[in-house]
């Protein structure tokens, strides 16, 4: 099922999306390569969240497509754009309250639903979401943290498990909206740190507007306005280019 | 909980066993009655604490699959009084029916749920008020007591046996689902439905199937409840009937399965014994109910705990 290597992973056609009168999308393409780390900035408002929203089935395109790893996604729901790989986290905690750190991820990391439609036997018996759910925890520094339910953690802790819960399902192309999102100086450098450690191999696309993050982490950045592609480079060519200062000083 | 505390629980609960299976040889006709209504309606209510407690659907509507498993073993055993028509035929058809009605009611959530499943299960209580078939509003009455395995369960001891051992399996199956991989999916669409869609299960099918469990849980109590008393009337689909096993399951408390039958228990002895001293026993009740939901919100179970300093 996989495209020819060289392809793209996720290649992104014409995508719109319209609210009554107003475009949010109107007509995005990109294509993130395997393995890249891109991210993506603009004004508020520019079309970032909801063009995540397009990709992972949360909205559905009003046109457009999507294709992931040379398979259309476009229009699927969103538990079957996560099983063929593509895992999110949400700019605002979404998390399971009630649920311990170890509980959320590991269902996370059940979520390829091997045996989730098992009625009986014990939940602690499978080993393999379990040892995910684990050596998640570590990654994203929650470790000290598996038995405190998810309501209880600190924001910056709920911060982690909302990117670990999108990790845990091991994707392929990982989303991350705003990860640093209200977080402290301290919280946003271990945040960055975190995700400069994830694996090489998991192409992330993210949505960012501290700078610094974007320039620690982003192979290259995509500049999004009033939902159009604006331009795309790399840092320094986007950081260079007197638009980007127009659309953000424009929208102060 | 540790070894020590583990064994003290299974041996409380062995001795509750015991108790409750002697029972019928040492206390007169009404309690034994009043033990075997709390069994069936246990059943009944822990079927809803499925749904309510650890999926997180509300359904108003369970009397549905009560009154279904009731009907069913009615005209069943009244063909031939054996285990199939007793106990099989009500669970199939009341699961069938939970798949159906479960398909239409999980598109919706929270009030809409609620509505929906009302609305469905108003649609039997209708219908068998009308139909001549089914005795319309009298039911069906002289509805015979199965025989299993050569005994015969018309005697009160054996039927206390039979329904101690079937309430025991209800519990049993109950206590492992909750536990099971299946059941950490459940409380996770508790917790938080959309996130569950965005890691990547398809939740309604995880939905649905919690509701065809719980709606055949459900239709055996009916089943039982129609043996017991030999007869089965519309009142079964009415909508008080899902109404108390809400009470009970409330007022044990949500999501911990034995607080089901601790409610059952609770209400039905409440019923019986403030009943006899005044036709108010639903004012008394009401208050009891509205006591809990103030005072107790963990209901019987939460405020055991809290005294005893357990944790769930």
């Amino acid at each position: 099922m996989s495209a020819a290597p060289g392809a793209p992973l996720l290649s992104i056609d014409k995508l719109a999306r319209s609210f009554g009168a107003l475009s949010a999308v109107a007509g995005v393409s990109l294509a993130v390569g395997r393995a890249e780390r891109r991210a993506v900035i603009g004004p508020n408002g520019a079309g970032k969240t909801t063009l995540f929203n397009l990709i992972t089935g949360q909205l559905a395109p009003s046109g457009g497509r999507v294709v992931f790893d040379g398979v259309p996604v476009t229009g699927l729901a969103p538990h079957a754009v996560a099983r063929r790989g593509i895992s999110r986290s949400f700019q605002r905690n979404n998390l399971f309250p009630g649920l311990t750190v170890l509980e959320s991820l590991r269902l996370a990391a059940a979520a390829d639903g091997r045996g989730s439609y098992r009625l009986f036997g014990d939940v602690a018996r499978l080993r393999a979401p379990l040892d995910r759910a684990r050596e998640t925890a570590a990654a994203v520094g929650l470790a000290d943290r598996i038995d405190a339910p998810a309501g209880a953690l600190s924001y910056g802790e709920q911060r982690q498990l909302e990117v670990g819960i999108a990790l845990a399902t091991r994707p392929k192309l990982l989303l991350l909206d705003e990860p640093t999102a209200g977080m402290s100086p301290e919280e946003t450098d271990r945040m960055t740190r975190l995700l400069v450690g994830l694996p090489r191999e998991v192409t992330l696309l993210i949505i960012e507007h501290d700078m610094d993050v974007v320039a620690s982490l982003a192979d290259r950045v995509t500049v999004l306005h009033y939902g159009e592609v604006l331009l795309e480079g790399s840092f320094a060519e986007v950081k260079a280019d007197p638009r980007v200062y127009e659309v953000y000083l424009g929208s102060a | 909980m540790s070894p020590a505390r583990r064994a003290v629980v299974l041996v409380a609960l062995g001795l509750g066993v015991l108790a409750v299976a002697a029972f019928p040889w040492v206390a007169g006709n009404y309690p034994v009655k009043l033990l075997q209504e709390i069994l069936i309606w246990g059943i009944f209510a822990m079927s809803l604490d499925l749904l309510m407690g650890y999926a997180g659907m509300v359904s108003f509507g369970h009397s549905a699959f009560f009154g279904i498993g009731g009907y069913v073993a009615a005209l069943a055993l009244k063909q031939s009084a054996g285990v199939v028509s007793a106990l099989v035929l009500p669970a199939l058809a009341s699961g069938l029916a939970a798949l159906v009605i479960g398909f239409f009611s999980i598109r919706v959530g929270g009030v809409y749920f609620i509505m929906l499943t009302l609305a469905f299960s108003q649609m039997f209580h209708a219908y068998t008020f009308q139909v001549a078939w089914l005795g319309a509003e009298d039911g069906l009455v002289g509805i015979p007591r199965p025989t299993v395995a050569g005994v015969s369960l018309a005697t009160t001891r054996s039927f206390h046996l039979y329904l101690l051992v079937l309430a025991g399996l209800a519990a049993l199956a109950l206590w492992r689902i909750v536990r099971s991989p299946f059941g950490h999916v459940l409380r996770g669409i508790r917790e938080n439905e959309a996130r569950m869609e965005a890691v990547g299960y398809a939740v309604g099918r995880y939905k649905l199937l919690a509701f065809t469990v719980a709606g055949t849980l459900a239709g055996l109590a009916g089943a039982l409840y129609a043996q017991f008393n030999g007869s089965i009337t519309p009142d079964a689909f009415f909508w008080t009937t899902s109404g108390e096993a809400l009470l009970m399951v409330i007022i044990g408390g949500v999501g911990t399965l034995g607080g089901a039958v601790l409610g059952a228990a609770a209400f039905i002895l409440l019923q019986s014994l403030v009943s006899t001293y005044t036709e108010r026993w639903m004012l008394i009740l009401g208050l009891t109910f509205v006591g809990f939901v103030l005072f107790a919100p963990g209901g019987i179970v939460g405020a055991l705990r809290g005294r005893l300093g357990l944790r769930a």
